[in-house]
């Protein structure tokens, strides 16, 4: 048996070793996990513009994503009356963050990329999925209507459910050529649904299984996109 | 006194670095007695990471490192740590070495990291690693210890990727997606839903829903009990 005092003596140096060299390892690592943080989000983006831009973007290294980023993609923040904000990139601005105030007062971002066939805008929408927050990327034609891809993401969806909004690339692929406007100027967004899409140009068809996840989906485009209106009649 | 007497005949004893016993120490948890399937340790992460295969193949790995050096670490210490805080130390040691795990496949592949999420920190909740500090590490020398680390950390490693094969192959159609080795083996390829005419091999497969939730995991790993035990007969209890 040992004594009191061997024992706070004896957990006392353990305790700052195994502190030590914890705090050592995580500050040394910590450019890296920054860096690898930055791609793994900016592939997510560049997801939603595969098809423009012709490769899959989870083949990218890390260099080409940041290659693409700094040569091709302009990146824009916008406040909700459609003005841009100065001096700030559409990277640092966190959608989860800013869902937190009040609509007013939030800030978009948008990423535009220059390719050969003129500028995509990619935009970011966010919101609910059954269990917890679904994002996505929503890249389209200068005419804010026609998609030319999507993207989709989820924190917490039930694997091979409400999850293959991400994992099922049928799914996402589906967006590709909708409109987001009617031919008139109307906004309809686009309609996740369930037993399959009747409209051929505004909906897409539900995961069976998945149809509040697929809600939050329709939902998420419905709200998200609406906030770039005052950009996009700026813009034109 | 008792302590220096355990240590002189630890000296006197001079064994092979790799004998018999030693090989035993790393087979026995493979079969006999594997922490899965004859323990029943280690479930729920057993149950929860098993839908692909890499991300099995990196959390084996991930905790045949926890379960090696923390045997390893805590046998060393074993004749300083206090009796009464042992289990408190023993914690702290595989507590950093899961953290250590975590920042390191954190700056080397961001993806699986993702993947992993919580299941790596989990690791230190993992009955296997404790059980076997306890059990084995806190009597035992160094090497041995290691070894009994590593054992273990296979053995519950082999019964993670035998489901996590399984699984994806049913619930996907493939096997090591998001590796370079991808290979999509049965069931219509990715773009059924856009072409239908492009099915691939046994493209009349649909994909089983039921195997990719943690539940199909159970039945896999029930029935993986059930053959190990008519197959292995030290294992049926005569009773």
């Amino acid at each position: 048996m040992h004594n009191t005092r061997y024992i706070i003596v004896f957990v006392a140096i353990l305790t700052l070793v195994v502190a030590l060299i914890l705090s050592l390892m995580a500050t040394g690592l910590q450019p890296i996990h920054d860096r690898n943080e930055a791609v793994y989000n900016k592939k997510a983006i560049l997801s939603a513009i595969e098809t423009t831009m012709g490769v899959e973007a989870a083949s990218l290294g890390a260099e080409e994503v940041q290659a693409i980023f700094d040569e091709q993609i302009e990146q824009v923040v916008v406040d909700m009356q459609g003005n841009v904000i100065e001096g700030v990139k559409a990277e640092d601005v966190d959608l989860a963050q800013e869902r937190k105030k009040p609509v007013a007062s939030r800030r978009l971002p948008v990423y535009i990329y220059n390719g050969s066939q003129g500028k995509v805008y990619i935009l970011s929408v966010r919101g609910s999925g059954l269990w917890d927050e679904i994002w996505g990327s929503i890249a389209v034609e200068d005419d804010f209507s026609t998609i030319v891809g999507a993207a989709f993401d989820h924190a917490g969806e039930t694997p091979g459910l409400g999850a293959e909004i991400k994992d099922n690339p049928n799914f996402s692929a589906q967006f590709e050529g909708k409109e987001l406007y009617e031919p008139d100027g109307d906004y309809t967004g686009i309609v996740v649904r369930k037993g399959g899409a009747k409209d051929p140009l505004h909906e897409v068809d539900g995961i069976s299984g998945a149809t509040i996840t697929g809600d939050g989906v329709t939902q998420m485009i419905q709200t998200g996109i609406k906030y770039y209106e005052p950009y996009f009649e700026k813009v034109d | 006194m008792a302590e220096t007497a355990i240590q002189k005949t630890e000296v006197k004893e001079k064994e092979p670095l790799f004998g018999p016993k030693e090989k035993q120490l790393l087979s026995d948890p493979l079969n006999d007695n594997n922490p899965i399937t004859v323990q029943v340790l280690g479930i729920c992460s057993a149950l929860a990471v098993t839908t692909l295969v890499v991300p099995s193949v990196v959390m084996t790995v991930a905790v045949v490192f926890v379960t090696a050096f923390s045997s390893l670490f805590t046998s060393l210490l074993r004749k300083s740590i206090p009796k009464q805080v042992r289990m408190i130390v023993q914690l702290v040691i595989i507590a950093t070495l899961v953290t250590v795990v975590e920042l390191t496949l954190k700056a080397l592949n961001y993806e699986v990291y993702k993947q992993l999420a919580v299941f790596i920190g989990l690791i230190i909740t993992n009955c296997i690693v404790m059980g076997r500090l306890e059990a084995f590490s806190m009597a035992n020398r160094p090497w041995r210890s290691f070894l009994d680390g590593v054992g273990n950390g296979l053995g519950y490693g082999a019964i993670l990727i035998i489901v996590a094969l399984i699984r994806e192959l049913f619930g996907k159609g493939s096997l090591f997606a998001g590796s370079a080795l991808e290979w999509k083996i049965i069931g219509p390829s990715a773009e059924y839903m856009l072409d239908t005419t492009s099915i691939g091999w046994l493209g009349w497969y649909q994909n089983n829903n039921l195997m990719v939730l943690s539940g199909a995991a159970m039945f896999i790993i029930g029935i993986l009990i059930w053959i190990h035990r008519s197959w292995n007969p030290k294992l049926v209890d005569v009773s």
